[in-house]
């Protein structure tokens, strides 16, 4: 029975808090940038409204159109559930789990630009080629980063390896951690998610053909996936599985919500790079990881 | 190896930092960003002999104020004036690209970090960033040479690599004369000083600071 309740609260939480970080974000633009802005349950709105609409589906388009943002809105899920939540652990937890996250979020990707290629629009193709071609870098950061706390903590289990690591190397990480988040959710160095011109799109333009509930699904799977990345760094630079599960808890929303802020200030204050200076901002991403990496090492194998 | 002042940072912490800066420098694709990254590099090397010394010592805090200075302060302000002086665009023209130069970089950090456990160090010096950071940064320096056009990024890569040999040096800051230390960073400035009236002369025969202009012979 508690079993039962402890999986259906990890479900809430990963099903009603994502919607609120994109609302967080935009109210921190407008706010910036002296506007009121719209709500921040602006998300949940639209969630609802489009769950009602039909679905528009292109001649040329097989069931696959449909089948992709299910997909990967079920492999995001999956992945969310599989990451700890601070103090109350994981739900379910084996070793090696940190890989099926890896290539359930890589399954998600895939999934979204199979679906994006099935609407025969050539944008959706230029869309879906810089999808993947920066998430090969991005990707490698995010392997590398993983690895590092791999090492850290001697162990391949998401539930123990999320943990700090001591001195310089935290910081190379988080930084690592930070551009890679911003890479995987199309935030404004890389992309620009308020942008509406097709030849600049990367994520949006992915999903141009998407309506009613399909689109319902991406919207909430990409904040779902933000929260997922949020909750991924916050517990690997704070100590969040280390205190009691209240201050914990309270603990990882603050950095939750700090992330959504910083995410925010960076879509205010900086403008998206050109195509050709993207490789470079995560190659930088890949070194950080990379050189936290051999920090966790030198440390590892010099003293402690 | 921890000073007088080494209880607050380690001079670990500040090498890292200046390794940090080598990659930043690899991977600017302006001028002005450039001679930044620079001349902070400067600086951070020209603090670190405080870090390095036993006790509070005349000699070493001469040699640290002049090396803020010269670097941080009239080197980078002699290319600055030369970049204005010959107006030209600010844009690093590189030969081997951002990506491959950083890359190269990272490389060459890795291996002077391993490369050092091979080497017969002193025992006081063999947990210290000190030797692989002068390697690394003396990579860069030759990377920087190489791999970009303009004049002036060209003296940005030399001034790296001096940098790189200044670090080699702090190991025997405390033998080492004072003399030495001037007329070292005495040369720096004055090869700089030089350089400035070369990419002035460059300018004005070639319409550019393409080195590569030099290498062709012409009536």
């Amino acid at each position: 029975m508690n079993d039962v309740l402890d999986f259906v609260s990890r479900l809430v939480w990963w099903l009603l808090l994502p919607p609120l970080l994109p609302g967080l974000i935009n109210k921190v633009k407008a706010w910036v940038a002296g506007r009121r802005g719209p709500p921040v349950l602006q998300l949940y709105y639209d969630l609802a409204r489009l769950w009602q609409k039909r679905v528009v589906q292109s001649h040329v388009a097989s069931p696959a159109f449909l089948a992709g943002p299910a997909v990967a809105w079920t492999a995001v899920l999956v992945a969310a559930m599989l990451m700890p939540l601070g103090p109350v652990g994981t739900a379910l937890s084996f070793r090696g789990d940190v890989v099926l996250v890896l290539y359930l979020l890589a399954l998600a990707r895939f999934a979204l630009v199979w679906s994006a290629m099935e609407t025969g629009s050539s944008f959706e193709g230029m869309g879906s080629a810089r999808e993947v071609s920066f998430s090969v870098l991005a990707e490698a950061a995010l392997i590398a980063a993983m690895l590092t706390l791999s090492v850290q903590t001697r162990s391949v289990s998401l539930a123990t390896m999320l943990a700090p690591l001591p001195g310089a190397g935290a910081v190379l990480l988080a930084a690592g951690l930070f551009t890679v988040l911003l890479a995987e959710n199309c935030r404004v160095p890389f992309d620009d998610p308020n942008t509406h011109l097709e030849l600049t799109m990367i994520h949006e333009v992915m999903v141009l053909d998407h309506s009613g509930p399909p689109l319902a699904v991406i919207l909430h799977g990409a904040a779902l996936k933000l929260l997922l990345f949020s909750v991924l760094l916050t517990e690997s630079v704070l100590p969040v599985g280390a205190i009691a599960p209240l201050g914990g808890m309270i603990l990882l929303l603050a950095g939750v919500f700090t992330i959504t802020l910083g995410v925010g200030l960076v879509e205010s204050l900086m403008a998206r790079f050109a195509f050709r200076r993207v490789p470079l901002l995560l190659l930088t991403a890949v070194l950080l990881c990379v050189f936290a990496l051999l920090v966790a090492w030198q440390g590892g194998s010099v003293g402690s | 190896m921890a000073g007088w002042f080494g209880g607050i940072v380690n001079l670990n912490v500040l090498i890292g930092l200046a390794m940090g800066l080598n990659l930043v420098a690899l991977g600017s694709s302006r001028l002005p960003m450039l001679i930044r990254t620079m001349s902070a590099q400067g600086v951070l090397l020209g603090v670190m002999p405080i870090w390095l010394a036993s006790e509070f010592d005349w000699h070493v805090a001469l040699v640290a104020l002049a090396t803020v200075l010269g670097k941080g302060l009239v080197i980078p302000g002699l290319l600055r004036r030369a970049m204005r002086a010959v107006s030209i665009e600010r844009e690093v023209e590189p030969i081997v690209g951002f990506e491959l130069s950083l890359l190269l970089g990272a490389g060459a950090t890795i291996g002077a970090v391993a490369a050092t456990r091979w080497l017969p160090l002193l025992p006081e010096h063999s947990g210290s960033l000190l030797v692989p950071g002068a390697m690394a940064t003396v990579a860069t320096g030759f990377i920087l040479l190489v791999g970009r056009v303009k004049a002036i990024s060209q003296v940005c890569g030399y001034l790296i690599l001096e940098n790189g040999i200044y670090l080699f040096g702090l190991l025997l800051i405390t033998s080492t004369p004072l003399l030495v230390e001037a007329g070292v960073l005495l040369d720096v400035t004055v090869g700089v000083f030089v350089i400035g009236i070369i990419v002035d002369r460059i300018q004005r025969t070639f319409d550019s600071l393409d080195t590569r202009n030099l290498t062709a012979l012409r009536e």
